[in-house]
């Protein structure tokens, strides 16, 4: 692509899709708008005229919504901390060259194929279950009283479980990039004296910044609009213990029937993937760069 | 110090013998060359000098003491790799204080080190760069002042300059011969050119499928060459090993000529042969010559030479100068 000719032609030939995409993204978006201004109840026979900014400060004033955003943010941060720490650990463990190793690569990376509210019913009801759970049998077998996952623990629950669906995508991009590190770079930091904590602090973990920095602005993506999960197991309860900004979008509009504030809802949420989308590119995008 | 003892080292990966049995000596000081073709274990000799790889069986001795079980780090070893195996994210000046960092020396300490590293090898105004923005002849320089801070009592280079171009690797060629001159540290360079072998050694150690085929001084190997591997190995362009009815009239399996002891005559010679190609380099001329009954065979001649294909050349050994070689392959003389 040097000369200027195939430059345009190159545009041209991008053009329609681009175009297409652009309309796909941006009619979606200014009907959100439109509704998240108007009064659109589909219980109420009102449902004309113009909302102003109350679809908005309905959302603003009520008491879920701070706790709402930061379930989102706590759900988002700690499944990128639980998957970043232990992606990187079993990337490790997996890229040794032990017997098997294709039958177990392909075991650590199942729990992605699963649907996430299987996997929520799974964990739900076959570990977490307070009288049918694995893990509640287990605590019997040692004569703890069981504990109510859930009920007392709801949002740390909902983080595991899908820290446990996102780990094997994490560990699957983290083992590619460990497998692109040069072993003659490795073999001369040994021969300068390094340890293998320092081979690891020094040559390996620099390395894979930049699978890092993919693994935590892909996730982020998809982490902030998890709800399959959270709809499985806790409702968003017990009370609103473990409600997030999706679920009480999802409360609006299919439980109390209200586009309108629903529609205000999805534009908070754009707002607040773009004020994180801006703080990740700011404090990550240079790693991107070769 | 670093004198270096292998004493029937031996190596095997599964049931694969790499190197079957080897005993050297490197004396403190020496340039020491490994040599031969690809494949034939000097690397992984190298590899277990350093440490990198474990013995099979046999001992390593470094200074007296034996090393075969010790760590690479604490071998006091420095090793240059073909890939210079840079820290990509590190820049030049990190790079070089690495081993000092790990080392747990003081900072203003390395620091001195570092910048008097640079000096030596003229990367003073490169230390803030990474080593994407270097030059493959400059990443060379850094992976040598990464191995000089150490001051290690031997350096090991491992094909050191085989991703580098023609000229460079000449330069570089020099330099690395300089810098033994300057720092006298026993130094073990690995290559399968037997050109870089012949100008930079003090002595040239001569591997074929993890064997040692012979130690000597290049000057030695050259014109004492243990056996036809040795002789055709060594010298550029090969020397013409030739058999049959002339090798048995000087009761030998094998003779070998060096294309510089045939002398050329339009005349009348020994062996008779027609150029086929005449390769001029203006100081030399190269011809390759076939000559009835033994095949294609090289002779030098000087630069005025005025021969081409198709002509026909009498070709005559220099007195004294034709190896003989026995039916083990070993040297008669």
């Amino acid at each position: 692509m040097s000369t200027q000719s195939s430059r345009a032609t190159a545009r041209l030939m991008v053009a329609p899709s681009v175009v297409l995409l652009f309309i796909w993204m941006i009619v979606p978006l200014i009907l959100t708008v439109w509704f998240s201004f108007r009064i659109y109840r589909l219980l109420s026979p009102e449902r004309n005229g113009w909302a102003g900014f109350r679809n908005y400060t309905w959302f603003f004033n009520s008491p879920d919504f701070w706790l709402g955003i930061n379930n989102t943010l706590l759900l988002v941060g700690g499944v990128l901390a639980i998957t970043i720490v232990f992606g990187v650990l079993i990337a490790l463990l997996i890229d040794q060259p032990v017997w098997g190793q294709g039958p177990l690569r392909i075991l650590v990376i199942s729990p992605f194929f699963i649907m996430p509210p299987v996997a929520a019913s799974i964990w739900e009801n076959l570990f977490m279950h307070p009288q049918n759970g694995l893990l509640a049998a287990g605590a019997v077998g040692m004569g703890i009283k069981p504990i109510l996952f859930l009920e007392s623990y709801p949002m740390a629950s909902v983080i595991f479980i899908v820290a446990w669906e996102w780990l094997p995508f994490a560990t699957l991009i983290l083992l590619t990039a460990l497998q692109s590190l040069s072993s003659e770079q490795l073999e001369a930091a040994e021969m300068d004296g390094a340890s293998s904590l320092s081979r690891f602090r020094y040559i390996t973990l620099p390395h894979l910044t930049r699978a890092i920095t993919v693994v935590i602005l892909i996730q982020t993506i998809f982490l902030l609009g998890i709800f399959g999960e959270i709809f499985t197991t806790t409702q968003g309860g017990p009370g609103s213990a473990s409600t997030t900004l999706p679920y009480m979008i999802y409360k609006q509009a299919l439980i109390a029937k209200d586009i309108g504030r629903a529609a205000a809802g999805g534009i908070i949420a754009v707002i607040l993937a773009n004020i994180v989308a801006f703080f990740l590119m700011r404090s990550m995008g240079k790693h991107l760069d070769a | 110090m670093g004198k270096i003892v292998l004493k029937s080292v031996r190596k095997s990966f599964g049931e694969v013998h790499v190197i079957p049995s080897v005993d050297l000596t490197i004396e403190n000081g020496e340039f020491v060359v490994f040599v031969g073709p690809s494949g034939c274990g000097k690397s992984t000799l190298l590899r277990l000098i350093a440490g990198l790889e474990d013995t099979s069986s046999g001992i390593i001795e470094i200074d007296g003491k034996d090393a075969t079980m010790l760590p690479p780090a604490k071998r006091g070893l420095a090793m240059v790799f073909q890939s210079y195996a840079l820290y990509p994210h590190m820049t030049v000046r990190k790079n070089i204080m690495f081993p000092l960092k790990m080392a747990g020396m003081d900072l203003a300490e390395a620091t001195r080190k570092a910048d008097a590293a640079a000096k030596v090898l003229n990367l003073t105004s490169y230390m803030e760069r990474k080593p994407g923005q270097l030059s493959g002849g400059q990443r060379q320089r850094v992976a040598i002042g990464r191995a000089i801070v150490r001051e290690p009592a031997a350096f090991l280079f491992d094909e050191p300059l085989s991703n580098l171009d023609a000229a460079l690797r000449g330069n570089m060629r020099l330099e690395i011969t300089e810098l033994h001159q300057t720092l006298k540290t026993t130094m073990i360079y690995v290559t399968h050119d037997q050109v870089e072998a012949m100008t930079m050694a003090d002595k040239i150690v001569v591997l074929q499928a993890g064997n040692i085929e012979q130690v000597g001084s290049p000057l030695d190997l050259y014109n004492h060459p243990a056996n036809a591997f040795v002789a055709g190995f060594i010298g550029s362009p090969r020397m013409n090993l030739l058999e049959g009815a002339d090798a048995q009239a000087m009761g030998a399996t094998t003779i070998g000529v060096r294309p510089e002891h045939l002398d050329i005559s339009s005349t009348a010679g020994k062996w008779t042969g027609k150029v086929s190609v005449a390769e001029l380099l203006g100081s030399d001329t190269f011809l390759h010559v076939n000559v009835e009954g033994h095949g294609s065979m090289t002779v030098r001649g000087g630069g005025e030479i005025n021969l081409r294909h198709g002509d026909t050349v009498y070709l005559t050994p220099q007195a004294g100068k034709v190896h003989r070689f026995g039916a083990d392959g070993k040297n008669m003389a």
